[in-house]
């Protein structure tokens, strides 16, 4: 092992347990690795910005390819610094709203086709008792229809109503549970790896 | 008598051997005698028959940068010599001359979408409005035969995509919904919504922190300003700045993108204002930290531990850092409420905070703090919506186990 890889390594395996430390409590090697990691992350973020942003959204089209169409959403933006003065940071709602309204609108039908119709459409499978696949449908559209109840604001859940939605809540709370477990050991092996690169690191730098 | 007969029969039978020997040895070449390997006898190879009925149309429901190739196989596709590898995809502006290969499909396959970029800059540009022709070419191991060239196609964009007509329905029949209840709102009619506890809380948790003399801590999450729920959280936090202006509590915003930084700004100000405090209000109180997922988290643990804040509020977009947030705040002992439509994280906020919003209550939370005759509108819309859904989901299956698929499929989207 180099020098160079001693030394950057080092650093690594020390902001790493800088970071755990705050297992403990917050205490000052914690507030150098939160300090840097913002500081960097925040720095590095504008280059990105520069680079992902300006140069192919702005500076390309419009200088090298005469798209002057560009300037309009680049007006916009520029907008956007007029907050900094307190007489005219309202222009700036100007280029919020068309964000947002774009937004909205872009959001609207993606949400239509990813959040309602394709599911519906998925779950629109035969039902029956006859065979374990047929059951196993009609549970899942039960589910379904349970879950919407719950999601129903116009009536306060009791009786009846509150015990199907009872279960829709239940029915959530599994697939939540599922969720939950998937993501779990997800993060615990994001963690292993994290175990591993200081074992292996130390191993190196001892030779044990 | 009996010893001619015998002498006969084996005189027959001897003949009956030599001759049949004699055409044996008459099949059987020398080489084979030999025990050599014989080569098949050389003969020119045999294209496929041809490719027919080449007919090229502009690609529907797209935007005007793809075409269609349809042809019937060759008869030696699967039949005949049977000897159909693959067909290639030719295609030139001009019919006589100056056809470049465009795609190779399988043996059995009988059409090819062309598909081009969009963009002049880009290598497979493809023009729309301009005449194309197609030739298929039919190729087994060793040989190929051509189709006809087809007729002129040119590709064009299409202003509405038929194979998604039930988003548009949908989202018309909801517009409808939504209209007709903002209007009766409007009009004063009682539109009523139920109590959504997490909300409930909110109140309860601002007046703990009055109470203790501690900061409430409002994270947006990193969604940015045009995603649903952090408009539905923007909403929220004006309710909550607006409480905290009245109680005098403070309040942190720290945010992660810059646009929604200066939303928040506007929101918690109009909360001030709304609570007749304005000159209470500090800009400072809502500021950026960074667009790093994780600096953000470990920005935001660490304020939690040093302000030793009173109630966490989590509303908005929240990714894998849902987690960290509220596990910290958990260790640093606020009482947290958190509420997201994305669903990968609800589970999280479940096992870490003390009340959660899910899903769609994030959205009728806002409605249902503000009162407002717009957002209770779209709140009965959605429940409108979801009886419709209810009652399509019932149909539509029932459809499906009685095989009546033309029901179901009113519900498919053809992308």
């Amino acid at each position: 092992m180099g020098t160079g890889e001693i030394l950057w390594n080092g650093l690594a395996l020390f902001l790493t347990l800088s970071i755990f430390s705050i297992l403990y409590k917050d205490n000052p090697f914690y507030k150098i690795a939160e300090h840097l990691v913002v500081g960097v992350s925040a720095g590095y973020f504008a280059i990105i910005l520069y680079y992902n942003s300006f140069i192919p959204k702005v500076w390309v089209p419009v200088v090298h390819e005469s798209k002057f169409l560009y300037i309009l959403p680049t007006i916009l933006g520029v907008l956007m610094w007029t907050r900094f003065s307190r007489k005219w940071s309202w222009v700036s709602r100007y280029p919020i709203a068309a964000y947002m309204g774009i937004g909205m609108g872009v959001a609207i039908p993606v949400t239509m086709q990813a959040y309602i119709l394709v599911p519906l459409y998925a779950t629109m499978q035969p039902i029956g008792f006859t065979s374990m696949a047929l059951f196993n449908n009609l549970l899942v559209a039960a589910g379904v229809l349970c879950a919407l109840v719950y999601f129903f604001f116009s009536k306060e859940h009791t009786g009846a109503f509150g015990g199907v939605a009872k279960v829709g809540i239940w029915t959530l709370m599994v697939g939540f549970g599922a969720g939950f477990g998937l993501t779990v050991m997800g993060r615990v092996s994001l963690l292993i790896e994290r175990f591993t690169f200081m074992r292996d690191y130390l191993q190196k730098l001892f030779g044990f | 008598m009996k010893n001619r007969f015998v002498f006969r029969k084996s005189i027959l039978l001897i003949f009956l051997f030599s001759f049949s020997f004699f055409l044996f040895g008459l099949s059987i070449s020398p080489a084979q005698e030999m025990g050599v390997p014989v080569a098949a006898p050389i003969s020119a190879p045999q294209p496929p028959d041809p490719p027919m009925n080449v007919v090229a149309k502009d690609a529907p429901n797209d935007n005007g940068h793809a075409i269609v190739v349809k042809w019937s196989l060759s008869a030696d596709d699967g039949k005949g010599k049977n000897n159909v590898l693959s067909y290639e995809i030719w295609r030139s502006d001009n019919p006589d001359t100056g056809f470049v290969l465009r795609g190779l499909v399988p043996a059995g396959t009988s059409q090819y979408l062309d598909r081009g970029a969009r963009e002049k800059e880009e290598e497979n540009y493809f023009p729309p409005h301009k005449n194309f022709y197609y030739q298929i070419k039919a190729k087994s191991d060793i040989s190929f035969s051509e189709s006809e060239v087809s007729a002129p196609a040119y590709a064009y964009g299409q202003w509405i995509h038929t194979g998604k007509l039930s988003i548009l329905f949908a989202t018309a029949v909801f517009t409808f919904f939504v209209l007709l209840f903002i209007n009766w709102a409007k009009k004063g009619k009682k539109l009523y919504v139920r109590p959504i506890a997490g909300i409930d809380a909110v109140d309860e948790a601002i007046g703990r922190a009055t109470e203790m003399g501690r900061p409430i801590l409002y994270i947006l999450g990193l969604g940015s300003a045009g995603e649903l729920g952090t408009i539905a959280s923007l909403t929220i936090l004006n309710r909550v700045a607006k409480k905290t202006a009245e109680y005098q509590t403070p309040l942190l915003v720290p945010v992660s993108d810059p646009v929604v930084l200066t939303v928040a700004q506007e929101a918690v100000k109009a909360g001030y204002y709304e609570a007749g405090r304005p000159d209470t209000y500090k800009e400072d109180s809502v500021w950026y930290i960074t667009s790093m997922q994780f600096a953000y988290v470990s920005a935001v643990n660490g304020l939690m531990l040093r302000e030793k804040t009173a109630t966490n509020i989590y509303m908005g977009v929240f990714y894998a850092e849902s987690l960290l947030l509220a596990e910290t705040g958990n260790v640093a002992g606020s009482i947290q409420i958190s509420g997201t439509d994305q669903v990968a994280q609800i589970p999280f906020f479940v096992a870490a905070t003390d009340y959660t919003l899910i899903g769609e209550e994030l959205y009728a939370a806002s409605a249902y703090l503000g009162k407002e005759p717009l957002l209770l509108g779209a709140i009965k819309a959605q429940d409108w919506g979801k009886i419709l859904i209810m009652i399509s989901l019932i149909i539509g299956a029932i459809a499906a186990s009685f095989h009546l698929d033309f029901i179901v499929n009113l519900f498919r989207i053809k992308l």
